[in-house]
């Protein structure tokens, strides 16, 4: 017994002295400095390419250089002696000839960007200039003419260099304290001294960022259905993108039968969810994104009492669809769904469709809308066209009632890209898509990281505090809140409401304010009456599965964020308990069916306490996974194919390097030591005789 | 830094042992097993010393800079006297074991002097402390940056490696001494090493200034090397004979084979 007691004693001892560190002031310590903010960028593929970054499995190793000048550009590209060099790019030289030009060297080991506004140019757009062109619904069998943006370019301003296939990583610098750290070991080290150059010991970096799929969609789903197939510990090189739909609508719809609905004609108001930009997971896309989506919201806000009270004829089906920067994701699943009858409802219940695109930037006063010409034109369908005219006068009539701005028709010119685009290539149904914008976008930083807050001119007045900025009616606020009413008013309209109950429908500033804020206090998912939410500062599209490496993103993923909203505003508190409302099924008064239920935590009272209650409201999320997926047709050109590739570390560490003489120098001073010990050996007898 | 630097510094330190170990030591399988068993000791007289370091640094003020120091500095001297009572332990397991051996060998003669077992042991101990001292070091050295960001000093990796194979051969000198001092009762002998140990440990503080801890190391290296050689049974008559190569007449004077 004593004997277990001391061997346990000792276990303990030996395990303690391993597991405990301490004084961890180990040599790596003295050699590395880690940086810990790493925004990279990721590699993401489709049906025939990949885009985006790559790094060297065990990273890639560079000096630092600060791009600042011309001269330094030569230096970097063809004079400096130390290459390959790791350039630290001022914003301004972040544009389509640097980085080719940095694509095309060999001596480029990594590019790291400063992000910030000082030295940006008026405009910067990574997008192409006609997004997702393949996958709208203009090809030669439809439109021919207006296909590849051969009407009109809707982002002239794009570069194209999100979808352009780097082979060093391209790593954003966004945190000040962490630029200047680079900053300052470039300055004591690798600064040149009167032209000559920089003298080893050098400051150099290291980033990693290996991604594990290549070539593209179809090479690497096939390598990882093989890994699925026959390996036992199965390695998935890429997953596609996926996420969820935020749809709702005025009357509730059976979730659970699918297909036809009878006797319903619904008009679809929708808007997309997503955004991107060249790096990963960073998408403000104010201006792209967010102006549409506070809108409908702010729609629905003002449509739903007066929805409740004097129901229209129609239902008003609301969607938020994600994933539409890449080639249509949400909005091509829920058609695919349509058709397949696999969704609520089907294409033969839906009377006409008006999509919110980018309301945010209305110089002027002016509101677009646009139609589709090509089903205008056809003549072959004429009651079809003369009702969609007939309904398109009523909604034009319907939206310029409000005198404060103009609305104009865009008559010649092809959809701008949108969701509706995506309806169309399924069924000829009437449409509309609000813009700000006529002939090509007004917003000049299309899907980058600048399209934040800023463009979209929500300026405060100084010296409010963040709690008052919250509640202040920002003039964005106020115009987009204006659009909201219009879109409120013409939906009631369209979906067959009487006029005398227009005057009701009235989209408040004040919730707009709030959604548009730009307010960083951390994000609660828990609904509070207040609506203390600010939008996130990210829209990328999330990926569904579970696996990920990646550290935890500090936003919640829109797609709840708006799911809880779209509660909050339609939804109605009842009194069920918690375990009645996660088995609603259980009550008879309760329909599983037509509602969704959600346990909300309730607003703070002032003592810090939370009354916690259960929300009824028709909102769902529909899966928004590209059909390829789903029918194995990885090289679908039909149908979105991006995936996005796995990798195991991302990071990034400067450190200093030495020159290869000394590196060389040592084992040479060895090999003298070896030759000398033989020869003593050999006359040991001859040196230790007495 | 580098595969370069990395193979360097390992050569650097541990070349000469190891030439050491391959001519005079691999043939004999005896004097293997007393290597062996000497760096044994010398891992538990560091595991012993550590046990004791970690106790009250646990129990000590983390905060307190100097209170580290102090700590630290008393480590160093408790492990250098850890490693000497290890090594006089040693001493005494060896003498008891050669009489057993002599019991159990067939021959008359002892298998294995007690110089032999000084300078095995002695080597044992230095291996032992070279690992110890300078593979963790090899292992960060392998990665593709040098020591400097924070201001220290670039010599880091090479300093490193010549203060290993400087305490690796006083390792193997002090041994000699040790193990000569107590046949022949000379305790201040055991003074001078215990004492010179100590030396060389704590002048090992006024890193990163590297001259000042390698300078008078290597300079206690030689002072132990020309002492040890004496202890040895060498001379200074024997070594110039042997340097100029006169030794072939010299051994056919006295009738030895070459």
């Amino acid at each position: 017994m004593t004997d277990l007691i001391s061997i346990n004693c000792v276990k303990l001892l030996i395990s303690a002295l391993f597991y405990t560190c301490v004084l961890c002031s180990s040599v790596e310590q003295k050699i590395y400095v880690v940086l810990n903010e790493t925004v990279p960028c990721v590699r993401l593929l489709n049906a025939t390419h990949q885009i985006g970054c790559q790094s060297s499995i065990s990273g890639d190793t560079g000096v630092l250089h600060v791009l600042e000048t011309e001269s330094d550009l030569d230096w970097i590209l063809s004079s400096g002696p130390h290459p390959p060099y790791m350039v630290i790019m001022e914003t301004a030289f972040f544009n389509r000839s640097v980085m080719m030009r940095m694509k095309n060297s060999s001596r480029v080991a990594g590019v790291a960007v400063i992000i910030s506004k000082t030295g940006l140019a008026d405009n910067f757009s990574p997008h192409t200039t006609c997004p997702n062109q393949n996958t709208g619904v203009y090809s030669e069998s439809y439109g021919s003419d207006l296909a590849n943006c051969n009407g009109t370019v809707w982002n002239p301003l794009g570069n194209g260099l999100s979808y352009e296939d780097f082979s060093f990583p391209v790593f954003a610098l966004k945190d000040e304290n962490q630029t200047q750290v680079l900053r300052k070991c470039y300055e004591d080290h690798n600064q040149r001294v009167n032209g000559s150059a920089p003298q080893y010991p050098l400051c150099a970096m290291q980033l990693f960022s290996h991604m594990h799929a290549v070539t593209d969609t179809v090479t690497c789903m096939r390598r990882t259905d093989l890994q699925n197939r026959f390996s036992i510990n199965p390695e998935v090189l890429c997953d596609p993108l996926s996420d969820f739909n935020v749809w709702t609508s005025t009357r509730p719809l059976n979730n659970s039968a699918k297909g036809h609905a009878a006797d319903e004609s619904v008009v679809i108001a929708a808007t997309r969810l997503d955004g991107r930009s060249f790096f990963w997971e960073q998408a403000p896309a104010a201006e792209g994104t967010v102006s549409g989506i506070v809108t409908l919201l702010a729609t629905i806000q003002a449509l739903y009492p007066v929805t409740q009270e004097a129901p229209p004829p129609r239902n008003i089906f609301f969607s938020f669809f994600q994933g539409e920067a890449f080639d249509y994701i949400g909005s091509s699943k829920m058609v695919y769904d349509m058709e397949k009858n696999d969704f609520v409802i089907d294409m033969n219940n839906v009377h006409s469709m008006l999509e919110i695109g980018q309301v945010g930037l209305r110089s002027g006063r002016s509101l677009w809308m646009h139609s589709d010409p090509v089903s205008r034109q056809n003549k072959s369908v004429d009651t079809e066209v003369s009702e969609e005219e007939g309904k398109l006068s009523l909604f034009s009539h319907a939206l310029s009632r409000s005198p404060s701005f103009t609305l104009s028709l865009s008559l010649s010119q092809p959809l701008p890209p949108s969701s509706f685009q995506r309806f169309l290539r399924a069924r000829r149904i009437p449409g509309l898509v609000l813009a700000d914008h006529n002939t090509s976008f007004t917003n000049r930083y299309y899907e980058s990281m600048y399209d934040d807050a800023e463009n979209l001119n929500v300026t405060y007045p100084p010296g409010l505090t963040p709690d008052e900025q919250l509640v202040y009616e920002t003039d964005a606020a106020k115009s987009l809140a204006e659009v909201a009413t219009l879109v409120a008013r013409s939906l009631y309209l369209q979906a067959g409401g009487e006029e005398k109950n227009l005057n009701n429908i009235t989209a408040d500033p004040k919730i707009v304010s709030h959604m548009t804020s730009t307010n960083t206090h951390t994000h609660t998912l828990t609904l509070t009456l207040s609506l203390s939410l600010s939008l996130s500062p990210s829209l990328s599209l999330s990926l569904s599965h579970t696996h990920r490496h990646m550290t935890s993103s500090h936003t919640p993923p829109v797609t709840r964020f708006v799911q809880y909203i779209l509660a909050n505003l339609t939804g109605t508190v009842t009194n069920l308990t918690e375990s009645q409302c996660q088995n609603p099924s259980e009550l008879s008064t309760e329909n599983k069916d037509l509602f969704s239920y959600f346990w909300v935590s309730g607003p703070a009272s002032v003592n810090g306490t939370r009354e916690p209650f259960c929300v009824r409201a028709s909102v769902r999320l529909s899966k928004a996974v590209s059909p390829a997926f789903e029918l194995l047709e990885y090289g679908s050109r039909n149908y979105s194919t991006w995936t996005e590739s796995r990798w195991k570390s991302i990071r990034a560490r400067i450190f200093l390097v030495a020159s290869r003489e000394l590196e060389v120098m040592q084992p040479a001073l060895v090999e003298l030591t070896e030759t000398k010990q033989k020869n003593i050996s050999a006359k040991t007898e001859i040196m230790f005789i007495k | 830094m580098t595969v370069a630097v990395f193979f360097g510094c390992t050569f650097i330190a541990f070349g000469p042992a190891v030439a050491l170990f391959v001519f005079t030591i691999a043939r004999d399988p005896l004097r293997v097993i007393f290597l062996i068993a000497g760096a044994f000791f010398w891992l538990v007289s560091l595991l012993l010393s550590s046990l004791v370091w970690f106790i009250t640094v646990q129990i000590s003020n983390k905060n307190s800079a100097t209170q580290q120091t102090g700590l630290l500095i008393f480590g160093v001297v408790l492990s250098v006297l850890l490693q000497e009572a290890f090594r006089y332990g040693y001493y005494r397991l060896l003498k008891k074991a050669n009489e057993g051996l002599l019991a159990l060998s067939q021959e008359d003669t002892m298998p294995i002097s007690i110089r032999q077992l000084a300078y095995v042991s002695g080597l044992g101990f230095g291996f032992m402390s070279g690992a110890f001292s300078v593979v963790n070091i090899l292992s960060d050295s392998l990665g593709p940056g040098t020591v400097g960001i924070h201001g220290d000093s670039q010599h880091y990796f090479i300093s490193s490696a010549f203060m290993t194979l400087a305490i690796i051969l006083l390792h193997m000198f002090w041994g000699v001494v040790f193990f000569e001092s107590c046949e022949r009762q000379r305790w201040w002998g055991l003074g001078a090493v215990v004492i010179s140990h100590l030396v060389v440990s704590c002048v090992s503080f006024v890193n990163p200034h590297y001259q000042g801890s390698l300078i008078p190391t290597y300079i206690i290296l030689s002072v132990m090397a020309a002492w040890a050689y004496l202890c040895a049974g060498g001379s200074l008559r024997n070594l110039k004979l042997c340097l100029t190569c006169k030794d072939k007449d010299f051994l056919l004077a006295n009738h030895r084979p070459r």
